[in-house]
């Protein structure tokens, strides 16, 4: 049975666990409400690019000279699986959810006889998947030093995936990331983005937009050039918005079970000394009357 | 009375405007275009240079763009800039940023045919200047 000293050393280390757990939960709420403006504030952008493509796809996608970029190199035989995660832990199931989802794909595609290279965006990802791909993966994109994402992060990791699709190392770009969708729940997700994803714009939109015969200056070839870079860049910059809120929202309700957990052990602890000191205070009350009646 | 149409101009981190805007001056790499309610669709490149759009309600605003495009339809514009700022947040750094940028991206290129360009971007970056300052 512990002693009462060590009791009370065992509360006082508890609650001031419990203080940091605290404080990581605030710091997290605050980062969290940064985080989610900074994504909210991203999304017109990625929407309007969005429909552009869709516009410009119906336009001239099928067509033979479509670039590579957006109808793919014609293989499926090597696939890059960009996997971004945070740089920190103790955020939930935020990073292993995130790795899980990238290492049961890697699976199936080694399985399927595919060739397989992992990206890592962050470090706490790539130490997961270093055990199992160890041979497969590409140097990881440190971002601890960032403090806020900007776009010049993510067209620096699109300017790497770039050049490796440039020099044929891949045929297929996935991109791995959570999205965020409340503060409890982070939905880990796969995103194609070499060759793009056309997503279905609205009908409504469509039948305004799409219907039309656009004029393009300077012509349609080159502003696809340009535009389906910036793409990947987009889409690369909003998985790392949305990552940065998701982390965040993990981080902020796992630390606050962790808060609620310390408080519980507190108590239980507590009543336990109080039981304790109780006890050992009869204890000595037993021992003075039976000493004194003795006499 | 012209009619007047929708106008955004966004940047990948934030939306920095977005209403109904009487015309519209757009820095296309062909040249300048005005543009005015219902116009042609068009879809064009811009290079580093001012928008200036003509809201409805106040007065004309001004913003530095660095690359991007923008997407005219009859029924509005919209500019999706790679960098942007109001004409007025552009201090001196922020530009020099953006030509050391531009320089880079002159000594990166690999091929000529991205010097080129790299290196168009940089001379009507620095063409630029002196309007701004």
């Amino acid at each position: 049975m512990a002693s009462l000293k060590d009791l009370r050393n065992r509360i006082a280390s508890v609650k001031a666990t419990q203080k940091i757990t605290k404080a990581m939960q605030m710091v997290a709420a605050a980062k969290l409400r940064r985080a989610q403006q900074a994504a909210e504030s991203a999304r017109p952008f990625s929407q309007r690019m969005d429909a552009v493509m869709a516009n410009i796809a119906t336009a001239i996608g099928d067509s033979e000279g479509a670039p590579k970029l957006l109808s793919g190199t014609g293989g499926d035989q090597t696939h890059l699986l960009v996997v971004a995660t945070a740089e920190r832990g103790l955020c939930g199931g935020f990073n292993s959810s995130i790795s899980r989802l990238a290492r049961d794909r890697a699976r199936e595609l080694l399985a399927g006889g595919k060739q397989v290279k992992i990206l890592p965006v962050g470090k706490k990802g790539a130490d997961v998947l270093k055990r199992e791909f160890a041979d497969i993966m590409l140097p990881t994109v440190d971002l601890r030093d960032v403090k806020y994402v900007g776009f010049d992060n993510a067209n620096d990791i699109t300017k790497q995936v770039l050049a490796m699709f440039d020099a044929g190392e891949f045929d297929v770009a996935t991109l791995f990331y959570a999205e965020f969708q409340s503060v409890i729940s982070q939905v880990p997700t796969a995103q194609q983005i070499i060759p793009p994803e056309i997503k279905e714009v609205e009908e409504a939109e469509t039948a305004s937009s799409a219907s039309t015969v656009y004029d393009y200056e300077p012509d349609e070839a080159e502003i696809l050039e340009d535009l389906l870079p910036r793409n990947v860049a987009v889409q690369i910059f909003r998985a790392l918005l949305e990552n940065a809120a998701s982390e965040q929202g993990a981080r902020m309700s796992a630390m606050d079970n962790a808060t609620r957990n310390a408080g519980e052990m507190i108590d239980k602890l507590t009543l336990t000394f109080n039981r304790q000191r109780q006890a050992q205070i009869t204890k000595e009350l037993i021992e003075i009357i039976s000493g004194a009646e003795a006499l | 009375m012209a009619d007047n149409f929708n106008f955004e101009l966004v940047s990948p981190e934030q939306l920095l405007l977005s209403g109904e805007a009487q015309m519209v001056t757009i820095p296309g790499t062909e040249g300048d275009m005005g543009v005015l309610a219902n116009h042609a669709p068009v879809m064009t490149a811009l290079r580093p240079g001012l928008v200036s759009a003509q809201m409805v309600e106040g007065e004309e605003q001004t913003f530095f763009v660095a690359g991007g495009f923008a997407d005219i339809t009859p029924s509005g514009v919209t500019v999706l800039a790679e960098f942007s700022l109001p004409k007025s947040d552009v201090t001196r750094e922020v530009f020099d940023d953006q030509k050391r940028l531009a320089r880079e991206a002159v000594d990166a290129a690999e091929d000529d045919a991205r010097k080129t360009s790299a290196q168009s971007y940089l001379d009507q970056l620095t063409n630029l200047e002196s309007t701004l300052f």
